[in-house]
């Protein structure tokens, strides 16, 4: 994984686990990968993986069974929620960049309805 | 849990003084990243932590007992210098570790070897320089010491092989163990740190948790680095 350079590295892998579970790349109730397992695989320290457990833990993404393993929430409302907060977010930096650019509000959406995808 | 404790440690070599009363406490279970640029003091550190170099002042515990040939079987040292014999194939490498170093384990340094893709009858004289310095960090991580210390594990070596100690870093840092790395690579050591400990001039002027560091100064370790010591 690539890492941001100003963004704590905790953050940036749970944004990531946050985005495959809208793009059900990561199903409900899936599986995590053990905190070892997940260290190698996105080539981090093993107690920051730790810490990414606990903090989707404690964000109630995902919760542990003691003895077998950390596995995602199977809740949809949760997963609304998760959905909700990330496009939020994007359209969040979207809408500023444009304003950035000058760009008003309904010039933006215009421009969004007029936009074809490559 | 503490591991070494180092308090007012200074050492000269004649009229230079190479570290300058430095205090610091490792813990076990984390990986430390002892950052600085050529000749800021880091391995002269190590050296004195691995029993090597004798401080001129202050003292270093290692599990509660200071420096001696007790506390050196706690650690496991990989140095700068090529410390293999060019005539032994790898698998005597493994014989003469087991003979010198009690807890060296040679089932974990085999599967380090195939990991690193170097076969147990290679000759040390043969194999390349990237090869060797794999060698010798799969010898050193195969000691099961409390304390690793790898110095500039990743100069001379391709990506490959850079993501493959990296790996066996990861997989080799457990809770009861302490790793100290020293390199000016910082961009790559970055992501598998705990802690940091900035060196310049013989003096720590930066430490401690890494994402903390981040979080606080809204920059990468990297970028942090950049501007302690760019002149």
């Amino acid at each position: 994984m690539e890492f941001n350079a100003s963004i704590p590295i905790y953050l940036q892998v749970i944004e990531s686990i946050k985005k495959d579970i809208v793009s059900g790349k990561l199903e409900l109730g899936a599986r995590l990968p053990s905190t070892r397992e997940m260290a190698l695989e996105k080539k981090i320290n093993a107690n920051t993986a730790a810490r990414i457990y606990k903090e989707l833990e404690y964000l109630n993404i995902a919760y542990t069974k003691r003895g077998i393993g950390t596995f995602i929430t199977e809740s949809k409302d949760t997963y609304k929620q998760i959905k909700k907060e990330l496009s939020e977010s994007y359209i969040e930096s979207f809408v500023m960049n444009m304003k950035g650019l000058g760009y008003l509000k309904p010039e933006v959406v215009d421009l969004v309805k007029e936009y074809k995808e490559r | 849990m503490s591991t070494i404790t180092i308090k007012n440690l200074k050492k000269k070599f004649g009229t230079k003084l190479a570290v300058n009363d430095c205090s610091i406490v490792f813990e076990k279970g984390k990986i430390y990243g002892l950052l600085g640029p050529n000749g800021s003091g880091k391995t002269t550190v190590m050296k004195m932590i691995a029993g090597l170099y004798k401080p001129t002042k202050g003292s270093i515990m290692i599990n509660d007992i200071p420096i001696s040939y007790l506390s050196k079987a706690d650690v496991a040292f990989m140095s700068t210098e090529n410390f293999m014999y060019s005539h032994m194939k790898i698998s005597n490498v493994s014989e003469y570790f087991c003979d010198f170093y009690m807890d060296f384990d040679k089932e974990k340094f085999e599967i380090l070897i195939s990991e690193f893709a170097l076969e147990m009858d290679m000759k040390v004289g043969e194999l390349s320089s990237g090869m060797n310095a794999k060698l010798q960090v799969a010898a050193t991580i195969a000691r099961k010491a409390s304390v690793i210390m790898l110095d500039e594990p990743l100069n001379g070596i391709d990506l490959v092989a850079r993501d493959q100690i990296l790996n066996a870093i990861i997989q080799h840092a457990t809770e009861d163990n302490t790793f100290i790395i020293s390199s000016h690579l910082v961009d790559q050591m970055e992501p598998i740190l705990d802690e940091v400990i900035f060196i310049k001039e013989g003096q720590f002027i930066i430490e401690g948790d890494a994402e903390t560091l981040r979080i606080e100064r809204q920059k990468s370790i990297v970028d942090i680095y950049k501007e302690v010591f760019a002149c």
